[in-house]
């Protein structure tokens, strides 16, 4: 079974053995792999009905919520990685639940998809329209994605919140990562903001 | 020993499974410091327990069932009351598991109760009984499963008042319970549930055929106070949705309202029947004394209010099933089980199962909730 690559990316990212939570976790696909593969003990917060039943189907620990709402409940610091993939632009408060998982995990994982490559700008300038893109395929009247924003935006938010990026990593279209150093997705015109389709950060609360 | 189960209601119909009871003379010690001696506990079993004693679910049962779960129930002659979650191929699957379910100390089903004699007098118990409470319950069915020869229950599993026992085994016993699902509960009763019992209560004490609870002694059943308590408590667990969608403002068999108290309305002729065919099968002191029980149940109150305190050691996995319109013991009230179990590191998953169907949905054709038992179960069983 291949992961998909962000979410490679961000099992890169964690310890084997560390307590994980995963905001969003979907069908449970990347805490089982760390479970299996790391020997994490995992858990994990998810929305819809049928992927929490396909996670309890595998074992996992996961609990029915929503990370707008439910993230004030947990306490402080109990975990050692809290993962947010593909999650973020979806939420209704984005910087309140970038800070709780900065409050809740010592190291924060995130993967969000990136508005300002290239070929989202040329949808948007050259077609007119909302762009739909591999990645962001919905139409604007019903996507869930209410929150989109560019690397450089996300990078911004995280000075804002006071955290420390540990690790930036860019995803091209064919799912390949690479690390970068943070500061040329704020500095440059050129530079990865534009080119990456998307990207995964390894995030720290600053002391 | 083993025997047949006496029942305090006629046998309605033949029924080909009556199941089981067994009698312990050693004594059960109590929450409220008396000892019970001797005591029996009916139950039922379904399915084949395995060599090893590792396929044993327990099923508890909510304030007025019984342990007719999935075979039919001889004083009712009705089916029983989860056939869709309990059988062959079920979400708890009798071809795979050996269940069990025993009727809760101080019912009526077979189960030692206020109506049985106590032998210190040789009357019925009445109000002689000891009130007892949800551990007690739990202490009487561990005789049970000790008797049977299993060490370790692969799962307790219990909607309502039968998911507060499921949360005590987890307390009293983690050591023997690999797994809980407790459905539709809370870890404590509130203001408001103990408020509606209280209402059930004294409508059975105001009835002149209670008789101070020695009806029994005077050949009278105190049957209209049962059934109002009957009818207030139904109330509380449908959901005002269901009950609008259900009846609205439809009139009983008339073109026109009355202007008399006789039922006009479907939603009254419907209560009245649920309070009718419950006197049929129920005992007015027994509804007093499991309606204390539960008014007594508060898991963290031992622990100064710290309900993750009350897990702290070995912990079972834990799958924990809400339903949204549930008022009596709300999805709010069963997250915070899961957060307390959180708290200790404990594996525990939570489902908030959309449903207008209020409290009852655990007992109704809910397909989340089977598929959510069924996948947990299926892991568990696997699972070292």
């Amino acid at each position: 079974m291949s992961l998909r690559p962000d979410l490679a990316a961000i099992a890169d990212m964690i310890r084997p053995g560390s307590r994980v939570l995963d905001v969003g976790c979907g069908d449970g696909e990347l805490l089982e792999h760390l479970v299996r593969t790391k020997s994490v003990d995992g858990r994990g917060i998810e929305i819809s009905q049928t992927n929490v039943n396909a996670c309890v189907a595998r074992g996992l620990a996961v609990v029915q919520g929503d990370a707008d709402s439910d993230l004030g409940d947990y306490p402080a610091q109990v975990f050692d990685a809290v993962i947010l993939s593909q999650t973020i632009q979806a939420t209704e408060k984005p910087k309140a639940v970038l800070e709780h998982l900065l409050r809740i995990g010592r190291r924060t994982a995130v993967s969000l998809p990136n508005f300002g490559y290239w070929k989202v700008r040329l949808g948007l300038l050259a077609g007119g329209r909302m762009p739909r893109t591999q990645q962001l395929g919905y139409a604007w009247w019903e996507t869930p994605n209410i929150h989109l924003c560019t690397l450089a935006d996300f990078v911004d938010l995280t000075r804002e919140c006071g955290a420390a990026i540990v690790q930036a990593h860019t995803l091209d279209e064919q799912g390949g990562a690479r690390r970068v150093d943070p500061e040329k997705l704020t500095d440059r015109y050129l530079g990865p903001n534009l080119f990456a389709q998307g990207g995964v950060f390894l995030l720290k609360k600053s002391a | 020993m083993t025997e047949a189960p006496r029942f305090l209601h006629p046998i309605k119909a033949p029924a080909a499974h009556a199941g089981l009871a067994v009698t312990f003379d050693a004594p059960l010690p109590l929450d409220c410091g008396r000892r019970m001696s001797p005591f029996t506990v009916a139950y039922t079993t379904y399915g084949t327990l395995a060599p090893d004693a590792g396929n044993a679910i327990l099923i508890c049962h909510a304030l007025t069932m019984d342990q007719f779960v999935a075979s039919d129930n001889p004083v009712t002659g009705k089916p029983g009351w989860w056939i869709d979650m309990v059988g062959p191929g079920k979400p708890i699957d009798t071809d795979r598991f050996f269940v069990i379910c025993a009727n809760v100390l101080g019912g009526c089903m077979g189960s030692t109760g206020p109506s049985d004699t106590n032998p210190d007098t040789g009357k019925p118990y009445g109000l002689d009984f000891p009130v007892v409470t949800i551990r007690d319950m739990v202490r009487a069915q561990k005789r049970l499963i000790d008797h049977l020869g299993i060490r370790r229950l692969l799962a307790v599993v219990g909607g309502s008042v039968g998911g507060m026992q499921a949360l005590q085994w987890a307390a009293t016993y983690p050591d023997h319970v690999k797994a809980v699902v407790p459905i539709a509960c809370a870890a404590r009763h509130s203001a408001q549930n103990i408020a509606f019992h209280e209402v059930g209560r004294q409508a059975i004490m105001a009835d002149p055929d209670w008789r101070g609870g020695e009806y029994q002694q005077h050949g009278v059943r105190p049957t209209k106070g049962l059934a109002v308590a009957r009818m207030a408590a139904h109330i509380t667990y449908v959901s005002e949705a269901a009950l609008q969608r259900k009846f609205g403002r439809n009139l009983q068999n008339r073109e026109a309202k009355s202007f008399r108290f006789a039922p006009d309305f479907q939603i009254e002729s419907y209560l009245h029947h649920q309070g009718a065919s419950f006197v049929d099968r129920f005992d007015a002191n027994s509804y007093l004394y499991i309606t204390r029980a539960v008014d007594y149940f508060d898991l963290a109150e031992e622990h100064g209010g710290q309900l993750s305190e009350v897990f702290r050691l070995n912990a079972p996995r834990f799958c924990i099933i809400s339903f949204s319109s549930d008022w009596l013991y709300p999805p709010v009230e069963n997250k915070r089980i899961a957060h307390a179990l959180n708290a200790v590191a404990a594996r525990v998953s939570f489902v908030e199962i959309k449903s207008d169907k209020g409290h009852d949905a655990f007992l109704l054709d809910e397909p989340e909730m089977y598929a959510v038992i069924r996948g947990f179960l299926n892991h568990a069983a696997g699972a070292p």
